[in-house]
């Protein structure tokens, strides 16, 4: 454990230490933040709350970006090797990444809600406990899902061509960025089988407060199985060598951190009613904004 | 003799269809500098990462203080300390910062303090690693290695692509530490470095240990014969060289021909009439005592620069 807290101390000093992670980090989440009020929420202060929710989803994902990359490119240097003649296991490597990310995701949350409320006039702070929640599982697995693709690809070129497959997919078909509820229903169930669709879900109800926390026990523990079973993949597909290959079995794995989203998936498509909430939330803030109009 | 340190047997490694280790062998008694001498590709860093504990061998048996590193895990790397052939640290990292870093994560620890002044970074303490020079780089590379105060140490390369004064400073760290009675197997294909540093040499050549001994015992090998090496304006016909009075052997490499001779004058006033006969020029000549180059040469018929 100590292990893991010293080269958390460090991952964040060399974050903040690192331009690119600024701007990534800080400076395009705001962006994203003022982008979507300006062409969704002008005079429509209903809808600040949801795109809030949207905009902390694609805050909170980001985590897979950055560090897969940098996992990679500390491979590629040759970086990891120094570490591997430290009596530093894989896990204590890979959980000091995942925390560091985590705080370091924070200050962008934090400003995000509070310019939200502040400078966009948010009708309410929503149910902070449960966007606390949220953000914090749902950074740990998505890091944990960086992980993952870190040990699937060998080159930083791979990283990239599947970190904008899996972005592009987390970003369109989860409510982060166009809302679910507009979609054909058939997209809508497939939807439910994405990890980010769970943590878009959760946060868009949690800031419009429509729901109570314990109306997100689902989308939690879909997010913290999932960042269990991510991370133990990580872990066994963990490479320090740039020259390590993975082996074709051990892709398997990457079949084993999707299981839990296969299986909520499966049951939601069946038996759930996430779907009807998201059709009932987005009738609300319609009927929200049409009498805003109307005064 | 006590129990060896270090203990490689019958040590095989292949990457695909190419064995780079094929079977060997030696030992490092405690407080040993053990050289592996050898050109690239001879096997040298398989032979070492597998002493790390980076590789796994296809075959054969390893072991460091008393522990395998292979299955002996963390508690082995407690033990041991290296500076690798290839490493880096994160550019955006300070000096200071990762020896503090390294150190603890160490039960056993050296005090960080103290190693920037050995390594004589102390005005470098708060430099980031992408600002230090190779020299620097390598100097905290090695009181990296040193953090945890190790029984045995494993320098690849220690020196390579280090300007030749850098270099003279990192022999003369190496041989402090061989003062303390480290344990150290190193790497290296300079024979400068084998022959100043090393109690013990094992020549290694394609996987193989093709000789091993102390330099001295090793240059008895050629003990008597003087190399000389003359560059010429008109090239010789093969074997001609061989010839010549006193000359035990000749061969050419890259425009350069090394000549091996129990008489020397003798050698040299025959090639000297040679040249005239053949209206031939005399660009340089070199003299050279017997060194381990010429015992690879012997052994390999190649020189270790190849």
């Amino acid at each position: 454990m100590k292990n893991t807290w010293s080269l958390t101390k460090i991952r964040i000093l060399l974050a903040l230490r690192n331009k690119t992670f600024m701007f990534f980090g800080l400076i395009m989440p705001l962006g994203f933040l003022f982008f979507f009020v300006l062409i969704f929420g002008h005079g429509r202060t209903g809808w600040i709350a949801y795109i809030l929710g949207a905009v902390l989803t694609i805050t909170v994902m980001g985590s897979f970006w950055g560090l897969s990359v940098q996992l990679v490119m500390f491979r590629e240097q040759g970086i990891l090797r120094r570490f591997r003649l430290a009596p530093v296991g894989a896990g204590a490597l890979l959980a000091s990444s995942i925390f560091a990310n985590y705080v370091l995701i924070l200050p962008a949350v934090a400003a995000e809600i509070i310019i939200c409320r502040e400078a966009f006039h948010m009708v309410s702070w929503g149910n902070l406990w449960a966007v606390f929640a949220l953000v914090s599982v749902g950074a740990g697995t998505f890091s944990a899902f960086g992980l993952i693709v870190a040990s699937v690809t060998n080159t930083m070129q791979e990283t990239q061509v599947i970190n904008n497959l899996l972005w592009s997919a987390f970003l369109f078909l989860s409510g982060a960025t166009v809302p679910l509820a507009v979609f054909p229903v058939w997209i809508q169930k497939v939807a439910l089988f994405s990890p980010a669709t769970y943590l878009a879900m959760g946060l868009e109800a949690s800031t419009t407060g429509y729901i109570g926390g314990h109306e997100l026990l689902e989308e939690l523990i879909a997010l913290a199985v999932g960042l269990v079973v991510a991370f133990e993949v990580s872990r066994q597909l963990f490479r320090w060598e740039p020259e390590a290959k993975v082996p074709g079995k051990a892709k398997l794995w990457v079949i084993a951190a999707l299981v839990p989203f296969l299986l909520f998936g499966a049951y939601e498509s069946s038996f759930g009613n996430q779907l009807l909430r998201i059709q009932k939330h987005f009738q609300m803030l319609d009927r929200q904004t049409s009498s805003e109009r109307a005064r | 003799m006590s129990e060896p340190v270090i203990r490689v047997e019958n040590l095989r490694k292949s990457y695909g269809t190419v064995a780079a280790l094929r079977g060997v062998s030696f030992e490092v008694q405690a407080g040993e500098v053990f050289g592996l001498l050898g050109p690239n590709g001879a096997g040298k860093t398989s032979t070492i990462e597998i002493l790390e504990g980076l590789r796994t061998p296809d075959a054969g048996v390893a072991s460091v203080a008393g522990l395998d590193p292979q299955t002996a895990g963390l508690e082995f790397k407690q033990e041991v300390g290296a500076v690798l052939q290839s490493t880096s640290l994160p550019d955006k990292l300070r000096v200071s910062e990762a020896l503090a870093l390294f150190t603890g994560f160490y039960r056993r620890r050296a005090d960080p303090e103290l190693l920037l002044r050995r390594f004589q970074l102390e005005e470098k303490r708060n430099a980031f690693y992408s600002q230090l020079s190779g020299g620097q780089k390598q100097r905290l590379a090695l009181a990296l290695a040193l953090v945890n105060n190790p029984t045995v140490l494993f320098l690849d390369e220690p020196t390579a692509g280090l300007d030749p004064q850098v270099r003279r400073e990192i022999y003369d760290i190496i041989e402090e530490l061989k003062q303390e009675k480290k344990t150290i197997l190193l790497t290296t294909h300079y024979i400068e470095e084998a022959e100043r540093l090393c109690d013990r040499v094992a020549i290694v050549d394609s996987g193989q240990i093709i000789a091993q001994g102390t330099p001295r015992e090793l240059k008895h090998r050629s003990a008597g014969t003087t190399r000389i090496e003359v560059r010429l304006a008109k090239q010789v016909s093969d074997g001609i060289l061989n010839s010549l009075e006193g000359v035990s052997d000749s061969r050419e490499f890259e425009g350069v021909y090394v000549l091996h001779s129990t008489r020397p004058p003798q050698a040299i006033v025959a090639l000297v009439k040679l040249l005239e006969a053949e209206s031939n020029e005399l660009q340089s000549l070199e003299m050279f005592s017997p060194s381990l180059e010429d015992v690879f040469l012997e052994l390999t018929g190649r020189r270790l620069r190849e």
